[in-house]
């Protein structure tokens, strides 16, 4: 046993292990230097968490566009940021426009509901207009192929959306009701917070109930694993693939609007970095498999909103934050180096080549 | 239905592009439905080859379409007003589409005018192929020329007594009527004359007389290098210069990801890496070595391949797709730290570092772009013979054998984990020194330098060209970073055109513009089977054969 592990173990492996491990220590050297600071009280360190969860609802909501599209195609859709930007940044202009008309100050819910179903319905047809003049053509070529295709999609919407509403950023209007926050004993909750955590979950259990239980969802797992015996079962697969970019899309679409509620300005480049973060979040919770991308989503928030003050504020690195986006790949890499195909696993019935 | 939805993209584009110059507005809008009418008349002549009359109308009615569309836009846009949204939308634009004149009778213009244009588009398919190709070639030829003027102007003007002869074919903008029909008919000519049989019976001649030839055309292209930057001026060195730079990155990245494979989204990474240690080094506004350029270069290529190999250590074992996103994911990091506070002391943060040494020779400083363009020149000819020599070496072979089937390489022998981390290091290699060269040139480094974009330019660039082709990179590199180079007033555009060209591109002819034979004849499987291929005595596997298993084991 013993012997067959030290024939196998090459130095590459025992360098990238150290590798791993650096991170590793750097991290609970750290934490244990910033919480024997004292520093921040468990307040601050709730506050953060809650702000994780719903920066990593709305990461785990696009990252679902990018697994849902993977576990059927095997493809990276590098274009789901760009898809994930449409939405929000067409349904600025109805907020902008109902909040002139003050409708959105009268009916709210209303409204939002509006919004989102705007936003959605864009992302929608981005989606699956992308799969249709873009990936469908190249179902059968070479992987890299569409990779590119993707990339080159991406650039194109950018740019067409800054052609289309210009290069400036454009703000989305405060809600009245949603401003301010709750106080639960000391603990004080953004409500803003609080509506992108509930519906990103319940949009989440949503997307899961379709997957699981419907027929079409049923069809989609079928095609993810195998395209040519689902077409002999009598799957229209064309059907089903453009079905899940437009669930993607869908889902970016609510999950543009959530992000705005966040942060509430948009522009033509907003989906970059977001859309960085969800892949990441996919892969981190293994690519193609759906509560993985939840999961990772999540803990990409949670990782991005304590990491920097827990990790590394003891080291004395001075405007931590700044380095948050570099934590949450280094995170990603130090998975992928313990676990190649994520936290959960791929869940993908053929092997690949 | 795909004719609607080609023109829907021919009106989105539309509303893009603000217009500048009416004469390039126009080929902007007319060119697409030109392009539209083409390939209708294609489309339908596959189905019905025997019809002209059928394929007339197909044509026509694709430019209809579009000029339907351009004409409903503009009704729209004349009832509400569209610019609270798009703010492209604005009355100059209006003015372009109906050709300038009035709102009721302009706006019949672009539907006329599509159906004239694609009508022709789809007559000029008809025609024997021979003329076909002039006609479009020289169409090219005279929207390339008109575009270029001011800088083919102010070229020529440095020629002296020669620029009398030409100046005539120029207008005060653009060509001239009489130039345009003069360029036209000499491209034609040209054209029309190379596929003539005597013709290419005396072309053919040349390639059997081989050695002299080959080596005075050699000669004469190393002349023309080595006079380029003068005969041009500043403003087209600089230009070559950012060519050259890019040409290095690209011959690296050609290693990774053309030929091994390692699809590299993070390579700025190392492009940053080569000018910051050479900023570290040399820059005494920060005062840490003082070194000269040339006592800092192999410290900072160290450094570079270094980094190549760390970075290649984790991603060993991860497949295409995760290795993308590690990679992104690198080159992030390494954008993220050199802006940092944290790192300020030493890399400067978002200030950067100035005052980086440049080249010396003797006591000659090389610093205008003209003298810098011979050291990128020299480093590109040495780049170039490394990545031609290693390419059909038994390192190269290894590095193929990896791209197809890492499971077969390894079973034949190859150890993909040295093989990988040569590759990375490799490309690293010519990256930072395309970065330590960056970093002279300009004199100062910023974090701004180092953006993603440049990781998607470099691998735009070895796609156009053609993956794994050494003078694909050169073909790319002018392609993407010297024609925009050129036409300043595109800058705006640029990302957008990339993006468009790149998904074309892969849609239509994924081997890119100067192929690779072996890559040519993987993606185009259907036309090479029916060859008899000889087995390679090399380790790697038949290129038709493992793709199709690829590609049935994925589907």
């Amino acid at each position: 046993m013993l012997q067959a592990w030290r024939q196998r173990l090459t130095l590459a492996d025992v360098l990238v292990w150290v590798i791993g491990l650096s991170i590793g220590t750097i991290v609970v050297v750290g934490s244990a230097a910033t919480l024997s600071l004292g520093k921040y009280t468990w307040l601050n360190w709730l506050d953060l968490a809650i702000k994780g969860l719903a920066l990593g609802g709305v990461y785990a909501l696009i990252a679902l566009g990018y697994t849902l599209v993977y576990g059927i195609l095997r493809m990276i859709n590098f274009a789901h940021s760009e898809v994930f930007m449409s939405g929000p940044f067409t349904a600025v202009f109805l907020a902008n426009a109902l909040a002139r008309s003050g409708f959105l100050d009268q009916y709210p819910i209303p409204s939002l509901l509006m919004i989102s179903a705007l936003s959605m319905a864009v992302s929608t047809t981005v989606a699956v207009l992308l799969e249709r003049i873009a990936y469908r053509p190249l179902r059968n070529a070479p992987r890299l192929v569409p990779l590119i295709t993707a990339i080159g999609a991406s650039f194109f919407l950018q740019y067409t959306f800054r052609g289309l509403y210009g290069s400036g950023v454009q703000a989305y209007p405060s809600i009245a009701l949603l401003e301010g926050a709750w106080m639960l004993g000391e603990v004080r909750i953004f409500k803003t917070q609080v509506v992108v955590i509930l519906s990103a979950v319940l949009l989440m259990l949503a997307l899961y109930t379709i997957v699981q239980r419907t027929k079409i969802g049923k069809a989609m797992r079928a095609v993810s694993e195998d395209k040519e015996v689902a077409a002999l079962m009598g799957i229209d697969v064309d059907r089903v693939i453009v079905f899940t970019f437009a669930l993607g899309g869908a889902s970016a679409g609510l999950a543009g609007i959530l992000y705005a509620l966040l942060f509430p300005v948009v522009n033509f480049f907003m989906g970059f970095i977001p859309g960085l973060k969800a892949f990441t979040a996919a892969v981190l919770g293994g690519i193609g498999n759906v509560p993985g991308a939840m999961l990772g989503g999540m803990v990409l928030g949670l990782i991005e909103s304590i990491g920097p003050n827990l990790f590394l504020d003891g080291l004395g690195i001075p405007n931590p934050n700044q380095l948050k986006d570099m934590i949450a790949f280094t995170f990603l890499v130090f998975i992928l180096i313990f676990r190649p195909t994520g936290i959960l696993g791929e869940r993908l019935a053929t092997a690949k080549a | 239905m795909l004719l609607s939805l080609v023109g829907m993209v021919v009106a989105f584009n539309q509303r893009a592009i603000v217009y500048k110059a009416i004469t390039m507005g126009q080929v902007l809008l007319l060119a697409p439905l030109a392009l539209a009418g083409y390939i209708a008349a294609r489309r339908m002549a596959d189905r019905f080859p025997q019809s002209p009359g059928l394929i007339l109308l197909a044509g026509g009615g694709a430019g209809l379409i579009g000029g339907a569309v351009i004409a409903a836009l503009l009704i729209i846009g004349h009832v509400i007003n569209l610019r609270a949204v798009f703010i492209n939308a604005s009355p100059a634009l209006y003015q372009v589409l109906m050709f300038g004149r009035e709102y009721p009778l302009g706006v019949g213009l672009p539907v006329l005018a599509g159906l004239v244009v694609s009508e022709l588009s789809a007559g000029v398919f008809l025609l024997p192929p021979r003329p076909r190709s002039a006609i479009i070639q020289a169409a090219m030829w005279v929207v390339l020329i008109g575009l270029l003027r001011d800088l083919l102007v102010t070229v020529i003007n440095l020629w002296g007594p020669i620029a009398t002869w030409i100046r005539w074919l120029f207008a005060q903008s653009g060509l001239s009527p009489v130039g345009a029909v003069v360029v036209f008919g000499i491209a034609s000519g040209l054209s029309l004359w190379r596929s003539s049989r005597p013709a290419q019976a005396w072309l053919n001649r040349f390639p059997a007389q081989q050695r002299w030839i080959r080596w005075g055309v050699l000669a004469l292209s190393g002349v023309i290098l080595l006079a380029l930057p003068w005969v041009l001026g500043s403003f087209f060195s600089e230009i070559l210069d950012n060519v050259g730079l890019y040409i290095l990155m690209g011959l690296g990245l050609n290693i990774v990801v053309g030929f091994a494979g390692l699809l590299d989204l993070g390579y700025v990474a190392f492009y940053a890496i080569g000018a910051y240690s050479m900023g570290v080094l040399t820059s005494p506004e920060l005062g840490f070595f003082n070194l000269s350029y040339w006592q800092a270069l192999p410290i900072a290529l160290a450094i570079a391949v270094l980094s190549g190999v760390l970075l290649g250590l984790p991603v060993l074992k991860m497949r295409g797709d995760y290795l993308a996103i590690v990679t992104l994911g690198f080159g992030e990091i390494i954008r993220l730290l050199v802006l940092s506070d944290w790192l300020r002391p030493y890399l400067g943060g978002s200030h950067g570092i100035q005052l980086i040494a440049r080249p010396r020779i003797g006591p000659l400083e090389l610093a205008t772009q003209q003298q810098l363009y011979y050291v990128i020149l020299v480093s590109c000819l040495i780049a170039g013979v490394i990545s031609w020599r290693l390419k059909d070496s038994r390192l190269g072979r290894a590095w193929m054998a990896v791209r197809e089937d890492q499971d077969v390489a390894q079973a034949l022998g190859v150890n993909p984990v040295t093989t990988k981390l040569l590759a990375f290091a490799t490309g690293a290699l010519f990256s930072g020194l395309s970065g330590t060269i960056f970093a002279a040139k300009l004199g100062s480094t910023i974090p701004g330098d180092f953006g993603f974009l440049v990781s998607i330019n470099v691998l735009a660039l070895i796609i156009i060209g053609g993956m794994g082709s050494i003078p694909g990179v050169v073909v790319g590199a002018l392609a993407l970073v010297g024609l925009p180079g050129l036409l300043r007033e595109f800058a705006e555009f640029r990302l957008l055109v990339y993006g468009a060209v790149l998904m074309a591109m892969m849609l239509m002819r994924p081997e890119g513009l100067w192929p690779e034979a072996r890559r040519q004849l993987e993606l185009h499987e259907e036309a090479a089977m029916p060859v008899e291929e000889p087995l390679p005595a090399s380790p790697v596997p038949i290129p038709a054969f493992s793709s199709t298993v690829r590609d049935g084991g994925e589907s």
